[in-house]
């Protein structure tokens, strides 16, 4: 069991920081969702061509010198803006905080494809000669590079790494940071996860030749899970990460806490490189409501990861119908309707802008549902139209990837 | 390239590698890590940008020609005076 009596055990969310297609904090992102407004446009990327995406437009100068962004990468600063803008939310007095018991845990989809991209299309250039190949590439394109710059920025001196996790990778970056507090490994977690991937061309040729990449002639429209006309996946960029720290901590020093973390699930399909397994994923909700101690009809709110994809998305709702029965109290909703498929970030990032709810009691809807597919339909499914009025004090949230890896978090208000 | 051409040159790549730096009153005769940030993937940046741009291959033992302006220039000097300004 993860939930425990003791203040010390008990895991708490007190600082958010976030770049999305639709906003670069918490309120303005917030605000996107319950105005129904999408951060997907149109993209052109070397080799594909025109195609569509959701971009950030974070400034990148806030927490950066123009230095560290030559030398960095996009999945970098991604982490610097989100891990800064993490600590000044949540209030810590950061000139105070001793560093080396400070954890940087965040989760990526993929690293290193962007850069290594980029490398060969410059020595191209060059006949492909490699003496021009970066001295930069390898501390560019190691694992733990993003979590690794965000350390270098702010000058923390404990542990850091990223989580290899595919699209299950932000949960599994907010489990680790948990993890790590319980462990007595750090006393503060800056953990979530963040995405460049719009910027290899392999990510967008990948889904292109599996048949799963979006196309529509209005962006804000392409993203459509759920809805029978959908063609695919938008790939978008995005990052966000939590300051997480102990109940006791947190309540210590006067915090505001978002949430709690009251359960979480990892586990493997075992099945197929692609393609979703509802039943392994129906045992990881229930794994993490066991650990949790609640039932299903405890969850008020549950985010879902459908990408638009015909199969996932309906293997996922298989899942849902078969945890949470036809009894539609849970309220389901899907994010990626409007930012697209952020990655290695979806799974924080869709969390982050459900929090809200705990306050303004308002369920923000699953967009682009035109036509609901029959095999998706579920009592609880939130469409087009936020739900106001609710009382939402326990969120699920789930983050799903490639090679069946699943992720399940609980967050329920304190 | 004169030598004033190169003094221009290395300027331009100096403005690429440390674009947080004023570099309109760095002193030819002091070194350039005494005047500035720069570290040892900095100086590799600069043999990286005369090799793309100019095709020179400088041999490591040479490095260290690359401590200042003055050193720099007077080091390249040779190397580049069959090279037209771009």
């Amino acid at each position: 069991m993860i939930r425990t009596a003791q203040d010390d055990q008990r895991i708490v969310i007190t600082g958010i920081g976030l770049t999305s297609p639709n906003g670069d904090n918490l309120p303005e992102y917030r605000a996107a969702l319950l105005e129904g407004r999408s951060g997907v446009d149109n993209y052109h990327i070397r080799y594909v061509g025109d195609t569509l995406a959701g971009e950030c437009h974070f400034d990148e100068l806030k927490h950066q010198k123009r230095k560290e962004l030559r030398r960095g990468t996009r999945a970098g600063s991604v982490g610097v803006y989100c891990a800064n803008e993490a600590i000044n939310d949540s209030g810590i007095e950061w000139s105070g905080i001793d560093r080396s018991r400070v954890g940087v845990y965040v989760g990526v989809t993929e690293h290193g494809n962007v850069e290594t991209e980029n490398e060969i299309n410059e020595i191209k250039a060059f006949d492909y000669d490699t003496k021009v190949w970066s001295h930069h590439h390898n501390p560019r394109t190691v694992a733990n590079n993003p979590a690794g710059e965000i350390t270098l920025n702010m000058g923390i001196t404990g542990p850091h790494y990223t989580l290899g996790a595919a699209c299950a990778a932000g949960n599994a970056g907010l489990i680790q940071g948990a993890q790590m507090l319980r462990l007595n490994e750090c006393d503060l977690a800056i953990a979530g996860g963040v995405s460049e991937s719009i910027r290899t061309f392999g990510i967008f040729a990948g889904f292109a030749s599996q048949g799963a990449l979006a196309e529509h002639s209005e962006p804000a429209r392409a993203s459509r899970p759920f809805d029978l006309d959908r063609n695919g996946i938008v790939v978008s960029e995005g990052g966000c990460l939590y300051t997480l720290e102990r109940y006791s901590d947190a309540t210590r020093r006067g915090a505001k806490i978002y949430g709690e973390l009251v359960g979480y699930a990892m586990n493997s399909d075992a099945s197929d490189f692609v393609l979703p397994n509802p039943v392994r994923q129906a045992t990881c909700v229930n794994l993490a409501l066991e650990r949790a101690g609640l039932n299903a009809s405890d969850i008020d709110l549950v985010s879902t990861h459908a990408t638009a994809t015909p199969s996932g998305d309906i293997q996922e709702c298989a899942a849902l119908r078969s945890v949470f029965g036809d009894s539609g109290k849970t309220l389901i909703n899907n994010t990626k309707s409007f930012i697209g498929h952020a990655m290695g970030a979806a799974g924080a990032l869709e969390l982050a802008g459900n929090l809200p709810s705990f306050d303004d009691g308002v369920c923000h809807p699953t967009i682009n549902v035109d036509n609901l597919d029959p095999e998706c339909e579920l009592p609880g499914l939130v469409i087009n139209e936020s739900r106001e009025n609710c009382k939402i004090k326990t969120v699920l949230n789930n983050s799903f990837g490639m090679l069946g890896i699943n992720s399940v978090v609980i967050i329920q208000k304190v | 390239m004169t030598a004033a051409e190169i003094r221009d040159e290395i300027l331009n790549i100096l403005e690429v590698i440390a674009p947080d730096e004023d570099l309109s009153n760095i002193d030819d005769s002091v070194n350039f890590r005494d005047q500035m940030e720069l570290d040892s993937m900095d100086f590799l940046d600069i043999v990286m940008e005369l090799r793309k741009r100019h095709r020179i291959q400088i041999p490591e033992d040479d490095y260290m020609e690359l401590a200042s302006m003055n050193s720099t220039v007077k080091f390249l000097e040779p190397l580049m005076k069959d090279i037209a300004k771009a």
